[in-house]
């Protein structure tokens, strides 16, 4: 008989949890994990493994899990996934690995994340070991931005024997795993031990240096490097463009974050960087980033919390879980309005129009559009607001990397396996993709490396010949 | 390394930071975080030296992070964390006749964009104003670089008494003067703009905006721009004063008053005890 739902996960209570920032979902004991491995199918045919962009082998993990090798199960995973304690909690699975399972036709289908998250904290508990690095080879490469992309590409580099100097602006590597991922969703020391993991393979991170400005990648090229990996992310967030957005109060979901998560802010004055949060809090936008700030907001104290989003939950873009957590925190879901503009008094903010919306015909992306109803217009009081409707391309390498190809979104022009219009520079990640995910960011930083690896063995990238080169 | 005092809470420091003094251009700035549990600060490139690899900064002690920095880093210490150079550096060309404003400690961020006019080839008029005769500094620097130097303290301790704008005015009104250059406290640069739109003269100012990251990735330093909202760490600091809303900036640069005295009235009461 098999079980047909999930083996739940333990989790702190919404009660206790909306007041601090530990971990909300709290990890599989060994006998949980037992019991949801024994829910697999070992399909032959592995749909599960297609759904995943990295393609672990997921039904040979889970067999080892069954057999109670947690040791086999980790190599399995980590042969094509550096960051397993990550993607194990952040990736969203129920549209990834987990929605072609073959359970899930009648069933739940299996907690493929939870199950990795698991062996993954199981390693961490009982030791990690350090992976092979390959022969020296003489080649020196420099990879930029230190976010998954950036991570992926110098391990398995530095596997391959080459010599790896990792760039990163701000003073801590980790990318959004650091800056914009809540503590309570991604514990820093995870990062922290992947980092480390990095140092003890031999690859050097030089953090404050802005690419770009500190150094060009044309003098990185001429200063003995290689070739270059380019995985600098989504970084620059975007506004609304609504009369007064710079009120005092109200907040890019990046400078939110950043002064949380980064800077440490809640635990102000402990640490030195202040946030203001006000009782009222308005979170437009109805993606990750919106959920991370929304419960953010919840934590460092404030007593109402509300989403906007243009769309209805169904087009909501953040993870299943996130949705379902926030509500059970209490975060209240306004859908279907769009703010118009945001109120002031004495240069704060103190409330925000928003106008009704209805969905209308699909648009490019096949989301049905939101169009607004003619004088539906109404005011929320709040005193806080942050703005969370996405990441633009960051433009400081593309516009001092001479004979880079951009695409009009300002993405650098890259093919699957992260060539771009440059022999010597690569690229992959949410610089190349526009906002994605953890594990794709991964993914294409895992083929950049082998595309440097064989450009370094031939002097040639095996770029596709002819442009257009096609934005991924 | 170095350090030496200026002035009461003015500090001059000197900083190893090879690849930033190889890059550093005149109107740019490097973000600084003292210590682990310290927050990131914007301080402007005082000057630089590429051959030594140093950069100076010059720092006014107003709140938690700045007094720290005077207070507690000694020579041989090191500073954590230093990034840039940040922001888009000065317009430098040969304009013709320029007057350069420092106000306070803008006095130092001053001085490498008079340097770097003079070498341009323009003629150079500096004004260095301050409260009072202890807090001027590098008066000597800033006459080397400029063809004529005014110097003035709210006071009248030293130099003309007064404000900057008073001889700003009268230069303005009675010679050709092609551009203006201000740095000091946003109010003063806004005054200096009213001055110069008075007379029908373009300046530009250095906008002094709360930044965290200083490379364009948190919108926290949004200024108004003719209207349109810009991020100051990279589009700027510099920006035509006379397109910038200054009410705005004036606003968004008290939104953690409170937040400041706390840290302030928590270091101080530390530093009480360990006494
Ligand atoms: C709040 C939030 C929540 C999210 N939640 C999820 C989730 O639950 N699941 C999921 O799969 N995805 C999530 N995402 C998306 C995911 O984090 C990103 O798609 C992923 O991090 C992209 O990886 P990257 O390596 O391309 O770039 P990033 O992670 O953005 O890293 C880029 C790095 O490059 C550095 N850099 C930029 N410019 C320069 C330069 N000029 N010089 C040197 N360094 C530079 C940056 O400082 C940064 O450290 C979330 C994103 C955010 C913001
Ligand atoms: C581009 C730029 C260049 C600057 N150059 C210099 C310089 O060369 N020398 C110098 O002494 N000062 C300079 N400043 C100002 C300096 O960054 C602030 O004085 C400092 O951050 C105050 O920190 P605090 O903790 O000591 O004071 P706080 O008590 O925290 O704040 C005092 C005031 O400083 C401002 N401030 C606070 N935090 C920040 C922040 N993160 N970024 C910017 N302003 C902030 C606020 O208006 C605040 O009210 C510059 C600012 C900018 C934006
Ligand atoms: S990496 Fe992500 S998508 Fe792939 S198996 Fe793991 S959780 Fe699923
Ligand atoms: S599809 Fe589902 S049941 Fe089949 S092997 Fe994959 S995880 Fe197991
Ligand atoms: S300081 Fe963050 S964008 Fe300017």
């Amino acid at each position: 008989m098999i079980r047909p739902t999930q083996v739940p996960m333990r989790e702190q209570d919404p009660k206790a949890r909306i007041h601090n920032f530990d971990e909300v979902p709290l990890g599989y004991t060994p006998d949980e994990a037992l019991e949801e491995a024994a829910r697999c199918l070992q399909c032959k045919n592995a749909p599960c493994v297609k759904g995943c962009p990295v393609n672990v082998d997921i039904p040979k993990f889970i067999r080892e899990i069954r057999e109670g090798d947690f040791r086999g199960a980790i190599a399995t995973i980590k042969e094509t996934n550096n960051l397993p304690a990550i993607c194990g909690r952040v990736c969203p699975q129920e549209t990834q690995c987990q929605a072609p399972c073959t359970l899930g036709r009648r069933f739940e289908p299996v907690a493929i994340g939870r199950l990795e998250r698991f062996v993954a904290d199981w390693e961490y508990a009982n030791g990690v070991g350090v992976p092979r690095v390959g022969d020296p080879t003489g080649f020196r490469v420099a990879v930029i931005g230190s976010g998954p992309a950036g991570l992926t590409c110098a391990a398995d580099l530095r596997r391959l024997g080459h010599a790896v100097t990792v760039f990163e602006a701000l003073h801590e590597p980790g990318g959004v795993l650091m800056y914009g991922i809540p503590e309570f969703r991604l514990p820093k020391r995870i990062v922290g031990a992947e980092i480390e993991g990095l140092h003890r393979m031999g690859v050097e991170i030089q953090v404050n240096v802005v690419v770009g400005r500190t150094l060009t990648i044309d003098e990185l090229l001429a200063d003995g490097y290689a070739a270059a990996f380019v995985g600098t992310g989504a970084g620059l967030p975007k506004f609304l463009g609504v009369a007064g957005e710079n009120l005092i109060g109200i907040y890019s979901a990046n400078e939110f974050l950043t002064r949380v998560n980064l800077m440490r802010a809640y635990l102000f004055p402990e640490y030195d960087t202040p946030v203001k949060i006000g009782r009222t809090v308005a979170v437009v936008g109805g993606g990750n980033v919106a959920m991370d700030a929304a419960r953010t907001a919840l934590r460092l104290g404030a007593e109402r919390v509300m989403i906007l989003y243009r769309r209805t939950e169904a087009e909501m873009p953040a993870r299943a879980e996130e949705v379902h957590h926030a509500k059970e925190e209490g975060i209240e879901f306004h859908t279907l309005v769009n703010p118009v503009r945001f109120l002031g008094e004495n240069g704060r903010v103190v409330g925000v129009e928003c106008i009704r919306m209805e969905l209308g015909e699909p648009d490019e992306s096949g989301r049905r559009r939101p169009v607004p109803v003619a004088g539906s217009n109404f005011v929320l009081p709040v005193d806080t607001a942050v703005i969370a409707i996405g990441n633009d391309p960051h433009p400081l390498i593309p516009r001092t990397t001479p004979g880079l190809q951009v695409a009009r979104e300002g993405t650098i022009v890259a093919d699957e396996d992260g060539c771009t219009s440059r022999e010597d520079v690569f690229a992959g990640g949410d610089i190349v993709t526009g906002a994605a995910t953890v594990i794709s960011a991964m993914g294409a930083g895992k083929r950049a490396a082998h595309a440097i690896h064989r450009y370094l063995a031939t002097g040639r990238s095996g770029r596709k010949p002819g442009p257009p080169i096609a934005v991924a | 390394m170095d350090k030496r005092a200026l002035g009461p809470g003015v500090v001059e420091f000197t900083v190893a930071a090879p690849l930033i003094a190889r890059k550093a251009r005149a109107g740019q700035f490097v973000v600084v975080r003292a210590h682990e549990r310290g927050e990131r600060i914007p301080l402007t490139l005082a000057d630089w030296d590429s051959e030594r690899g140093t950069i100076t900064l010059v720092v006014q002690e107003v709140g938690k992070s700045t007094r720290e920095l005077g207070e507690e880093f000694a020579v041989g210490d090191a500073i954590r964390d230093v990034a840039g150079p940040l922001g888009t550096p000065s317009e430098i060309m040969a304009y013709g006749t320029v007057v350069c404003v420092g106000g306070g400690v803008g006095i130092a961020p001053i001085y490498p964009i008079a340097r770097a006019l003079h070498d341009a080839g323009n003629e150079v008029i500096a004004i260095a104003g301050a409260r009072t005769k202890e807090l001027l500094f590098w008066l000597d620097r800033l006459g080397q670089v400029s063809d004529q130097l005014i110097v003035t303290t709210d006071d009248g301790s030293f130099g003309r008494r007064g404000l900057v704008t008073e001889p700003l005015r009268e230069i303005l009104a009675s010679r050709k003067v092609d551009h203006v250059w201000a740095i000091g406290p946003a109010i003063m640069m806004k005054f200096c703009t009213q001055v110069c739109r008075e007379l029908g003269v373009p300046i530009t100012v250095s906008l002094n905006s709360i930044m965290i990251d200083g490379t364009g990735m948190c919108g926290g330093c949004r200024v108004e721009v003719e209207g349109q909202a810009r991020f100051a760490c990279v589009d700027g600091p510099e920006f035509p004063g006379d397109l910038v809303n200054w009410d705005l900036l004036l606003a968004r640069l008290g939104t953690f008053k409170d937040e400041e005295r706390c840290a302030l009235e928590r270091y101080l009461a530390a530093k009480e005890v360990a006494r």
